[in-house]
């Protein structure tokens, strides 16, 4: 069941992807990184079995980042919020030239 | 569980969770609310631990039902109600039609790439390690002893280290949380 493990996360990925440049609400993009994440945990997982334990403990590793990026990134939009009253991108445009 | 030999049931699981996985996924992209996005979100995440569960990773399902679906979408679900963003904003947030055709082709070229991965060098059912060997490690030391021995013992530092990531993020999320006022003080 390689294969279809492999597509399965490639699909979940670009399904990702899709949704980060499509939205504009903020939290709804970060929620599709943590899809892409899923999505690569996928794989890791699947390959475990052909090329032993190191996958799954990265799987580990990989979910433990995503924790650390969830509590700083919900950290950060609160504090846009704040200053803002919002999390749409629109509003949210310093930095265009 | 035989490696290779896989029975009709265990397809017929594996591909009823992968559907329901990707159409969860799509319905959580589509979804105006975030409530409602992170409700299918969680799906989502249930449906890949089941398929860990499936490809021998006990411990990482177990993880990913209590780090992912629980703790991690109840910060979001957490953070949402404290904005009181829970209801669909009656603009849409979707981006206009520039942003859609960039979606769409970064889309069909990550697609592309997998199609020409699969025709030429995907590592098909080659084993690098012996070919029970998962089934061996969880016989002999059991679901979480299998991801333990390699964490504890070759990825140690590695482990070591993320203790500080978790004390850093710890404190940014503190500093970012706080309120303006009492910073100035």
């Amino acid at each position: 069941m390689l294969a279809e493990s492999l597509g399965l996360s490639a699909i979940l990925f670009v399904i990702g992807v899709v949704g980060v440049l499509t939205r504009r609400n903020a939290i709804i993009i970060f929620m599709c990184v943590e899809l892409m994440l899923n999505a690569v945990n996928l794989t890791f997982v699947a390959l475990s079995r052909y090329y032993g334990m190191g996958g799954q403990v990265f799987v580990l590793f990989v979910m433990t980042v995503a924790a650390a990026e969830a509590a700083v990134g919900l950290a950060i939009i609160i504090s846009i919020f704040r200053h803002r009253q919002t999390v749409d991108l629109r509003n949210i445009n310093v930095m265009k030239g | 569980m035989s490696m290779d030999n896989f029975g009709l049931f265990y397809q017929f699981h594996f591909y009823l969770f992968g559907i329901i996985a990707i159409v969860s996924a799509v319905t959580f992209v589509t979804r105006r609310s975030p409530v409602a996005a992170a409700m299918w979100l969680i799906v989502t995440m249930f449906c890949l631990a089941a398929e860990y569960v499936m490809l021998d990773a006990q411990f990482i399902a177990a993880m990913q039902v209590l780090l992912y679906a629980g703790a991690i979408m109840v910060i979001f679900l957490f953070v949402i109600m404290l904005l009181n963003l829970g209801e669909a904003s009656d603009i849409t947030d979707v981006r206009g039609i520039g942003g859609k055709l960039l979606a769409g082709f970064v889309g069909l070229i990550l697609i592309a790439e997998v199609g020409v991965l699969t025709r030429t060098g995907i590592p098909s059912g080659k084993y690098v390690v012996a070919r029970d060997f998962l089934s061996q490690q969880l016989a002999t030391y059991g679901a979480v002893g299998a991801v333990a021995r390699p964490l504890y013992r070759d990825y140690s530092l590695a482990f070591e280290l993320t203790s500080v990531l978790l004390l850093v993020a710890i404190a940014g999320a503190v500093i970012l949380g706080r309120k303006e006022s009492s910073s100035a003080r």
